[in-house]
C-alpha cells in the first residue's frame, strides 16, 4: 500500500459569505422566520446564517409566483423561455468550482462527487429541459399542452443542488413558476442557484427559494394558490403531503425512499460486482434513496465475494470532504448519524454479523465507517428500513426465482441492481423487478434523459425525459 | 302461445372468475327507472372485498407476463361476445338507466367499440410510452412502461355499462389487474358484463365485480396494502377526501376523475397513463 498525500480543495472557493437570504420576487430579502444556522458536517463549524420564510413569506411567495405565472412566464413564448434555461444551465457550468466546493462544504460529501456527478447533473438538467420548453407539442400528451400554474417543490439534503435542479428545471420548461423549499441543513447551493437564476435575468417571480424546516414546506405545500406539488424525501413525509392534499386539486408527485436489492449472479465478473456494490452503497454515504442497501448474493459465491468486499472498502478514505482523495465524506447532520448508529445496533442485536472497516476517522464531524452486516435474515430491520448511510445488509439466494421474490419483497420500490454476465437473464431480472430504475452490471447512473422514480412506497410520477414533463403539464 | 313463466336470473358477484353470493349473506333490491323490481344483488361486503383483492392479486403475474399480443387478443374477444349479447345489454341499459332503446343501441354500441379501441391499444403501449434514452455515457437506457399492478375500480353510478367499461379496459388493457365496486343503483349490466369476461378468455381474477353499498366497501379497498392504486371516478362527493387520505397510507396512485366524465367520446391515453409505471435499465456498452 501507498501512503495518499492530503489533496484539499480550497474552501476559499466557495465564495462562502456570512449571511445568505432568501430569493421572492426576483430580490434577495430577509425572511422573517428564524434565521438558522448551517454547519459544516465535516467539522461542526458554523458556515453561514441563513434566513427563513415564516407562514406570511411563504404566502408572499407563492403570490409571487402567481403573479410572474400570469403576466410574464405563461405567455411566453417556449423559445424564450428555453433561452432563460439555457442560460441557467451555461451559469452553473462556469460556476462549477465554486458550486461544488460550496456543496461538499454545507452536505459533507467527498468533493470529487460534488464535482463530477451533482454539478455537472445539475447543469445537463437544465440544459436538457431548456429544449423541451419550445418542443411541448412533440412529447406525446397531446397539441400544445398546458402547465399547471404555480409548482411548490420541497427538496431533501443528500443532493441539494442537484435536486433543486432535478424540480426547477421541468417545471419552467413546461411553463410554470417555482417557490422551492431546500432542507434545512443544506440552503446554500440552492441560494447560490438563485443568484446565478438572478444573473440569468428570469422575471421577477418566476422562481422564488425560500428556505426553512419542515414548517416551511408544509405550509408551502398546503398553500390553497399551488398548483403542482413535488416532494422528494421520506416516504413517511411522502405520505404526510398526501393526505394534506387529498381533496384538493393539485397534482402530485413523490419520490421517497427505497431499500434497493443490488443482485449478484454467481456467473457475475466478481471484481467488478464489488466496484458496483461498493458503489451502490457508499456513494454519497449512503444518503441516497436509490442506494444499493440489500446485496442479494448467490449462495455459491457468497464467501468469495464478500471477502473481496472487505479488503475493497477496506481501502475506502473517510474524511475531509474537500479532500480529493476522500471516498466517504461527513455524514450529513447528528440526526442522521444518530439515526445509523441506531439501526446498526439494533443489527447487531437481531443477530447479523457486523464488519466495520478500521479506517480512521476525523476527531471532529460527523462519520461513520463504511459497514457491511452479512448473516442477515429478511426480518431484520436493517433489511426492511431505509438506514441512508454508510451500511450494507447481506443476504444469500439459490435460484433466480428466489433472488427476485426477496428483492420484491419490500414496500418500496426505487431500483434495484442485476450483476451477470448472461444477458437473457438480465432481462427476465429485469422484467420481475418491481422497481422504477434497474442497473445491470452498473449502479447509481443519472442522467436528465432517462426517467427515474419509484414504484409502490417509493412514490409516484418520474423526473427526466418525455416521461417527466407529465408530472409539470396540465393532462 | 301460452305465456310462459321466465328463469328469473340470481345476480351474484364475479371472484376469482367464479361467481360467489356475498359472504356476507347480503342482498339488496334494485329497480329500473321507475321504482319496479328488476333483482336482487348481492351486497358485498369488506370479506368479498378482500377476496376479490387476493384473487387480483394472484391474477396478477400471469396477466402482466401475458403478451401485449395476447391481452389485445382477449380484449377484443370480450368485444366479441360482447355483441353477441348486445340485445341483452340494449335491455339491460334501458331499464337501469331509464333511456330509450334508441339510445340504450347506441350506449351499448359504443361501450363495445370501447374494447375495440382499447384491445388495438395493448400492443403499441409501450412503443408510444416507452423510450430508448440518450444519456450521455456508454450505456444504453431504456424505459417501458410497466402495470402498476391491482387497481381498485369505483364505477361511475349513472353510466352502467358504458362507464363500466370505459374505466375497467384501460386498466387491463396495460397488464393490470381490478376490483371494481359497480353502481350501487344501477349493478345489473355489470354482472352480467362479468358473464362476458368469464367466456372471453379473461384469465379469473383479472376482473373482480362486486356490486353493493360503494360508500361501505370503498373505504376497506383505499386503505387495503395490497391495492396499488385507486379509481374514484364513482365515489360519493362526501367521501373523496377520506378515501384519498386512506390512499396516501400506501402511497396509493389515485385517479381522481369525476363521474361526470363524458363517456361517449373517444377517450384519450389518460386513463391507461394513470396505472402504468416507468421502469428504466441501464446497461453499460462495451466489448
Amino acid at each position: 500500500m501507498w501512503e495518499y498525500a492530503p489533496a484539499p480543495e480550497s474552501r476559499d472557493i466557495a465564495n462562502l459569505k456570512p449571511n445568505y437570504r432568501m430569493l421572492v420576487d426576483g430580490k434577495f430579502v430577509e425572511g422573517s422566520g428564524e434565521p438558522l444556522k448551517t454547519i459544516n458536517p465535516g467539522t461542526e463549524e458554523v458556515l453561514a446564517e441563513v434566513s427563513t420564510a415564516s407562514q406570511s413569506d411563504v404566502d408572499t411567495a407563492v403570490k409571487a409566483a402567481r403573479r410572474a405565472y400570469d403576466r410574464v412566464w405563461s405567455k411566453m413564448p417556449g423559445s424564450e423561455r428555453a433561452k432563460y434555461i439555457y442560460r441557467i444551465a451555461r451559469q452553473i457550468q462556469e460556476r462549477g468550482r465554486e458550486l461544488a466546493v460550496l456543496e461538499s462544504l454545507d452536505n459533507g460529501k467527498p468533493i470529487k462527487e460534488s464535482r463530477d456527478v451533482d454539478v455537472p447533473t445539475a447543469a445537463a438538467h437544465f440544459f436538457y429541459h431548456a429544449g423541451w420548453a419550445d418542443k411541448l407539442s412533440y412529447a406525446g400528451y397531446g397539441p400544445d399542452p398546458k402547465p399547471l400554474g404555480v409548482a411548490g417543490q420541497v427538496i431533501p439534503w443528500n443532493f441539494p443542488l442537484l435536486m433543486a435542479a432535478w424540480k426547477i428545471a421541468p417545471a419552467l420548461a413546461c411553463g410554470n413558476t417555482v417557490v422551492l423549499k431546500p432542507a434545512e441543513t443544506t440552503p446554500l447551493t440552492a441560494l447560490v442557484l438563485a443568484d446565478i437564476i438572478q444573473q440569468c435575468d428570469l422575471p421577477p417571480g418566476v422562481v422564488n427559494i425560500i428556505p426553512g424546516a419542515g414548517d416551511v414546506g408544509a405550509a408551502l405545500v398546503e398553500h390553497g394558490d399551488v398548483n403542482k406539488v413535488a416532494f422528494t424525501g421520506s416516504t413517511e413525509v411522502g405520505k404526510i403531503i398526501q393526505r394534506q392534499l387529498a381533496g384538493t386539486n393539485k397534482k402530485l408527485t413523490l419520490e421517497l425512499g427505497g431499500k434497493a436489492a443490488n443482485i449478484v449472479f454467481d456467473d457475475a465478473p466478481l471484481d467488478q460486482a464489488v466496484e458496483g456494490i461498493v458503489n451502490g452503497i457508499f456513494f454519497n454515504q449512503g444518503h441516497v434513496c436509490c442506494a444499493g442497501s440489500r446485496l442479494l448474493v448467490q449462495e455459491s459465491v457468497a464467501d468469495e465475494l464478500l471477502e473481496k468486499l472487505h479488503a475493497r472498502v477496506s481501502t475506502l478514505r473517510v474524511g475531509d470532504p474537500l479532500d480529493k482523495n476522500t471516498d466517504v465524506g461527513a455524514i450529513n447532520s447528528r440526526e442522521q448519524l444518530a439515526k445509523i448508529k441506531e439501526l446498526t445496533e439494533s443489527g447487531e442485536a437481531e443477530g447479523a454479523q457486523r464488519w466495520t472497516s478500521s479506517c480512521p476517522l476525523p476527531d471532529k464531524g460527523f462519520y461513520f465507517a463504511p459497514t457491511v452486516f452479512s448473516n442477515v435474515s429478511q426480518a431484520m430491520r436493517i433489511a426492511r428500513e431505509e438506514i441512508f448511510g454508510p451500511v450494507l445488509s447481506v443476504l444469500t439466494f439459490r435460484t433466480p426465482d428466489e433472488a427476485v421474490a426477496k428483492a420484491n419483497n419490500t414496500p418500496y420500490g426505487l431500483s434495484a441492481g442485476v450483476w451477470t454476465e448472461k444477458g437473457s437473464r438480465i432481462l427476465w431480472m429485469a422484467q420481475r423487478m418491481r422497481a422504477g430504475v434497474v442497473w445491470s452490471n452498473t449502479f447509481n447512473r443519472f442522467d436528465p434523459a432517462a426517467p427515474f422514480g419509484g414504484y409502490q412506497e417509493s412514490g409516484f410520477g418520474r423526473e427526466g425525459g418525455r416521461t417527466g414533463l407529465e408530472a409539470y403539464l396540465d393532462v | 302461445m301460452s305465456d310462459r313463466i321466465s328463469v328469473a336470473k340470481t345476480y351474484k358477484l364475479y371472484i376469482g372468475g367464479a361467481f360467489p353470493r356475498s359472504e356476507s349473506g347480503r342482498s339488496y333490491p334494485v329497480t329500473d327507472s321507475k321504482g319496479t323490481f328488476l333483482a336482487n344483488a348481492a351486497q358485498g361486503s369488506r370479506k368479498d372485498a378482500r377476496d376479490a383483492v387476493a384473487a387480483a392479486r394472484k391474477a396478477f403475474p400471469g396477466w402482466s407476463g401475458a403478451t401485449a399480443y395476447n391481452r389485445g387478443q382477449v380484449l377484443y374477444r370480450v368485444a366479441e361476445v360482447l355483441e353477441g349479447r348486445r340485445e341483452q345489454f340494449i335491455t339491460e341499459v334501458a331499464a337501469s338507466e331509464g333511456v330509450q332503446v334508441k339510445k340504450a343501441q347506441s350506449i351499448v354500441d359504443t361501450a363495445i367499440d370501447r374494447w375495440v379501441w382499447y384491445a388495438g391499444w395493448t400492443d403499441k403501449i409501450a412503443a408510444v410510452l416507452g423510450s430508448s434514452n440518450p444519456v450521455a455515457g456508454p450505456y444504453f437506457s431504456f424505459s417501458t412502461p410497466e402495470p402498476t399492478g391491482v387497481v381498485a375500480v369505483l364505477a361511475p353510478q349513472q353510466s352502467s355499462l358504458l362507464g363500466l367499461v370505459s374505466v375497467i379496459a384501460p386498466v387491463i388493457a396495460s397488464g393490470n389487474t381490478a376490483v371494481v365496486i359497480t353502481s350501487q343503483e344501477r349493478p345489473l349490466p355489470a354482472i352480467t358484463l362479468s358473464e362476458v369476461l368469464a367466456t372471453s378468455d379473461v384469465p379469473g381474477g383479472v376482473v373482480n365485480i362486486i356490486t353493493g353499498r360503494t360508500a361501505e366497501i370503498a373505504p376497506w379497498l383505499a386503505s387495503h396494502a395490497d391495492v396499488n392504486a385507486l379509481d374514484l371516478t364513482g365515489a360519493p362527493e362526501s367521501l373523496r377526501a377520506d378515501l384519498e387520505r386512506s390512499a396516501a397510507g400506501t402511497v396509493k396512485r389515485v385517479l381522481r376523475n369525476k363521474a361526470s366524465e363524458d363517456f361517449s367520446v373517444t377517450p384519450d391515453m389518460s386513463r391507461l397513463r394513470a396505472y402504468l409505471e416507468t421502469k428504466t435499465v441501464w446497461h453499460p456498452m462495451g466489448v
